[in-house]
C-alpha cells in the first residue's frame, strides 16, 4: 500500500524515535515490561505503515459487500439500515414470555431472540424427572405446539424474524414455528429468522447435547436440505463462538475454533450430495464481543476474510452470498461483574461498540444486572437503549468501516487471520474437527485459556474493576431482581397433562412411528415427519425420546 | 495436624453446562494439593451423593448458574442425611442471588462462593473446614 521510499523514510525516522523512546523510558518506565491483546497476542508501542506494508488494498480489503468481505458484507452497512436490535430474552411460561416480546417490541426492539429453558434445549417436556428444578429458569418451556402458539399469539411471524437458540432439538423447534406460521396464514417461504443448531460447540462448550456426533450431524444436514426447498429464508444454523469465547477461550480461538466447525458442517452436508453455494446462502455466525476494544474488531474483519477465502478457495463457492459471514453478536457475558454491578453498563457500551465497528448484523447487549439473575424490564430497556444511542447518536454509523486503514487494526486483523489459519491447520492435521473434539483437544486449548486468565486475575496481571481493584464495601444491598415464580412449573406440568388427555393420540402415535422408520434410514429426511408429528401435537419430550432410542445418547468425555 | 490429603468433589447437578468455573475451580483445587473428582455435567443428586460416598470425600462443592441452586443442593443435603454422610462438607458457587444465601446456609450449605471470588478463598475457606471436620472425627 505503500511506496517503497516512502516507507525508507518512514523507517529512518522510526529509528529516530525510537533512541527517544529510549530516553524517555530510563525517566519515566513504561506501566508494563511486555503488553498483550486481551487474548495474548504481542502489542507493540507503535504501528507504522511498516507492519502492513504487504497489505494489497484490493485483495486483502477489498470494497463492502465485495471479497473478501474484510470492510463489510453489503455496499452501505449501517447507512442503508443499522443490525437488528435483538435482546434474548425468554422466561417461565409462553404467556410470560410473549408479554416480554411484546414490550420489546413496543420498545423499538427490531427482532425476537428466543431463550428456552434446560429441559427443552435437552429434549425433555416439563414433567420429566431431568427437569425438576429447571422447568422455565433460563429460558421458556416449550412442551409442544400448543405452547408455541401462546408464545407468538399476536406477533406476525411475517413481520419480525425470530432467532432461536436452540440445538440438539432444533428441527422440533422450527417445525413448531413453521407450523405456529401456517395458523397465522404465513407460507414457510415467508418466515425468517435462525435456529442456532449448531451441535458441534454444545460439545466444546455449551452442554446442552442429546444424540451422539453422527445423528446429530445428520439432524442439521436435513435441515439444510429441507430449508432449501421449504423456508429459504430462514437461516438454517448460526455457529457459535459465543459460547467457546464464554468458556475462557481467546479472540483468536474463537475464531479459529467457530470456522473450524463451520467447516465440518460444510464438509458434512457436501457429503450429502448438498450444494455449498446453496446451503452456504444461509448459514450465519455468532460471536462474543469481548474487552479488548480493538482486538474485538480486528477479529470480526479477521472473521469475516477467512471464511470468504475457506468458501471460496477449499469448497469452490463462487456463489457471493455463501461466501459471506454474517454474525449476530452478543456482548461477553463473563465480563459482568457482581461487584458494583452498574459498571456492566459501561463494559457493555465498549462492547457493543466494537460490534459494530466491526460490522455485526445484529446485536444483543447484556444487562448489568446478569452475573446476578436475570435481568429485570429495567435493565433490559437501559441495554436496549445502548444499542439505539449508538446507533442514533454515537455518529459511527454514517460511514463504512470507519477504523479501516488504522496501522495497528489492520496488522491485527492480519495477526488474527494467521493465527486463527495455524489452528485450522492444526486441526486439519489430526482429521479434522469431530477427531480433535473427540480427542479433547478444543476443549483443552479452551480450559487453558481460561485457567491462565483466572490466574493473571488473581496475580492482579489482569485488573477487573471493582473485583480486584476499586472495590468498595458493598453489603447486603437488596437488589431487584426477576424471580420465577415457582408454582410456574405445576401450572405448565398440568397444561402437559390436558394436553396428552385432548390430542388424537392415535395420531400421535403414529406420527412418532414414522419418525423412527426415518431415524432408521439415513437416505430419509427427518425434517417433513417431525413437521407432522408437531402437528398432532406430539410432545418435544415424545419426538426426542424416540431419537433417542434411535440414536443413543451423547456422553461427555470429561477434560479437566 | 492430619496430613491427608483433601479429597473433594466438584459437581455439576442436573441441566446446566456452564462448567467454565467448576473446571477453574476444580483446577485450582488439584493445583492447591488436594484430590479433585470432577463429575462432568448432568449429573443426578443421587449420582453426586454416591460418588462422595464412594470416593471417602471430605467435601462436594456445586456449581450452579442455572437458577435451580434451592433445588439441587437440598436434594444433595438430604440424600447426604439419608445415607448418614451429613458430615460430608457441602459448599458451592454460581450465579446465586445474595437473598438466597441465608436459604441456602439453613439447609446446610456451609459457604456459597458468588461471581469473582478468587480461587485462594475457596482453597483456604475449604483447608480450614476439612481440619474442623477432621478434628471432629477424632474426638
Amino acid at each position: 500500500m505503500f511506496k517503497e521510499e516512502e516507507l525508507e523514510k518512514i523507517s529512518e525516522a522510526r529509528l529516530k524515535y525510537e533512541e527517544e523512546v529510549k530516553k524517555t523510558i530510563q525517566k519515566y518506565p513504561e506501566r508494563k515490561s511486555t503488553f498483550t491483546t486481551g487474548g495474548g497476542v504481542p502489542v507493540e508501542r507503535l504501528y507504522t505503515p511498516e507492519n502492513i506494508k504487504d497489505l494489497d488494498y484490493t485483495e486483502d480489503l477489498g470494497f463492502p459487500g465485495d471479497y473478501p468481505y474484510t470492510r463489510g458484507v453489503q455496499p452501505t452497512m449501517y447507512r442503508g439500515r443499522f443490525w437488528t436490535m435483538r435482546q434474548y430474552a425468554g422466561y417461565a411460561s409462553a404467556e410470560e414470555s410473549n408479554e416480554r416480546y411484546k414490550y420489546l417490541l413496543q420498545q423499538g426492539q427490531t427482532g425476537l431472540s428466543v431463550a428456552f429453558d434446560l429441559p427443552t434445549q435437552i429434549g425433555y417436556d416439563s414433567d420429566h424427572p431431568m427437569a425438576q428444578g429447571e422447568v422455565g429458569k433460563v429460558g421458556v418451556a416449550i412442551d409442544s405446539l400448543e405452547d408455541m402458539e401462546i408464545l407468538f399469539d399476536g406477533i406476525p411471524l411475517d413481520k419480525v424474524s425470530t432467532s432461536m437458540t436452540i440445538n440438539a432439538p432444533a428441527s422440533i423447534l422450527l417445525a413448531m414455528y413453521i407450523a405456529v406460521g401456517e395458523k397465522q396464514n404465513v407460507p414457510a417461504d415467508k418466515l425468517s429468522g435462525t435456529i442456532q443448531n449448531d451441535i458441534l460447540k454444545e460439545y466444546i462448550a455449551r452442554g446442552t447435547y442429546i444424540f451422539p456426533p453422527k445423528p446429530s450431524m445428520r439432524l442439521i444436514t436435513d435441515i439444510f436440505e429441507f430449508c432449501s426447498k421449504h423456508v429459504p429464508k430462514w437461516n438454517t444454523i448460526s455457529i457459535s463462538g459465543y459460547h467457546i469465547r464464554e468458556a475462557g477461550s481467546t479472540a483468536v480461538q474463537e475464531v479459529a475454533f467457530t470456522l473450524a466447525d463451520g467447516i465440518a458442517y460444510v464438509e458434512a452436508a457436501v457429503k450429502k450430495g448438498l450444494d455449498p453455494n446453496v446451503f452456504g446462502r444461509r448459514l450465519s455466525f455468532f460471536f462474543n464481543s469481548h474487552n479488548d476494544f480493538l482486538e474485538e474488531i480486528a477479529k470480526f474483519r479477521a472473521a469475516r476474510r477467512l471464511w470468504a477465502k475457506i468458501m471460496r478457495e477449499r469448497f469452490g463457492v463462487t456463489n457471493p452470498n455463501a461466501q459471506k459471514l454474517r454474525f449476530h453478536t452478543q456482548t461477553a457475558g463473563c465480563t459482568l461483574t457482581a461487584q458494583q454491578p452498574e459498571n456492566n453498563i459501561i463494559r457493555v457500551t465498549i462492547q457493543a461498540l466494537a460490534a459494530v465497528l466491526g460490522g455485526t448484523q445484529s446485536l444483543h447487549t447484556n444487562s448489568f444486572d446478569e452475573a446476578l439473575a436475570l435481568p429485570t424490564e429495567e435493565s433490559v430497556r437501559i441495554a436496549l437503549r445502548t444499542q439505539q444511542i449508538i446507533a442514533y447518536e454515537s455518529g459511527v454509523t454514517n460511514t463504512v468501516d470507519p477504523l479501516a486503514g488504522s496501522y495497528y487494526l489492520e496488522w491485527l486483523t492480519n495477526e488474527i487471520e494467521r493465527r486463527a489459519q495455524e489452528y485450522i491447520d492444526k486441526i486439519d492435521e489430526m482429521g479434522g474437527m469431530l477427531v480433535a473434539i473427540e480427542k479433547g483437544y478444543v476443549q483443552q486449548q479452551i480450559q487453558d485459556s481460561a485457567y491462565a486468565y483466572q490466574r493473571a486475575i488473581e496475580k492482579g496481571e489482569q485488573i477487573v474493576v471493582g473485583v480486584n481493584k476499586f472495590q468498595i464495601e458493598e453489603k447486603g444491598t437488596s437488589r431487584k431482581i426477576l424471580r420465577v415464580d415457582p408454582s410456574m412449573a405445576e401450572k405448565q406440568i398440568a397444561r402437559l397433562r390436558a394436553l396428552k388427555e385432548s390430542r388424537d393420540n392415535v395420531k400421535v402415535k403414529e406420527a412418532l412411528e414414522e419418525i423412527r422408520k426415518a431415524a432408521k434410514d439415513e437416505s430419509a429426511n427427518l425434517m417433513p415427519k417431525i413437521l407432522e408429528a408437531v402437528k398432532v401435537y406430539a410432545t418435544l419430550g415424545e419426538i426426542c425420546d424416540v431419537l433417542r432410542e434411535e440414536f443413543g445418547e451423547y456422553r461427555e468425555s470429561i477434560i479437566l | 495436624m492430619d496430613e491427608r490429603k483433601i479429597r473433594v468433589i466438584v459437581a455439576k447437578p442436573g441441566l446446566d453446562g456452564h462448567d467454565r468455573g467448576a473446571k477453574v475451580v476444580a483446577r485450582a483445587l488439584r493445583d492447591a494439593g488436594m484430590e479433585v473428582i470432577y463429575t462432568g455435567l448432568r449429573q443426578t443428586p443421587e449420582q453426586i451423593v454416591a460418588t462422595a460416598i464412594q470416593e471417602d470425600a471430605d467435601a462436594i462443592g456445586l456449581s450452579i448458574l442455572s437458577g435451580a441452586h434451592e433445588h439441587y443442593f437440598r436434594e444433595v443435603i438430604e440424600l447426604l442425611k439419608k445415607r448418614g454422610a451429613e458430615d460430608i462438607i457441602v459448599f458451592g458457587g454460581g450465579v446465586i442471588p445474595d437473598d438466597d444465601v441465608p436459604v441456602l446456609k439453613q439447609m446446610g450449605v456451609k459457604a456459597v462462593f458468588g461471581p469473582g471470588t478468587p480461587t485462594l478463598k475457596v482453597i483456604e475457606w475449604l483447608q480450614e473446614a476439612v481440619q474442623e471436620r477432621r478434628a471432629k472425627e477424632h474426638v
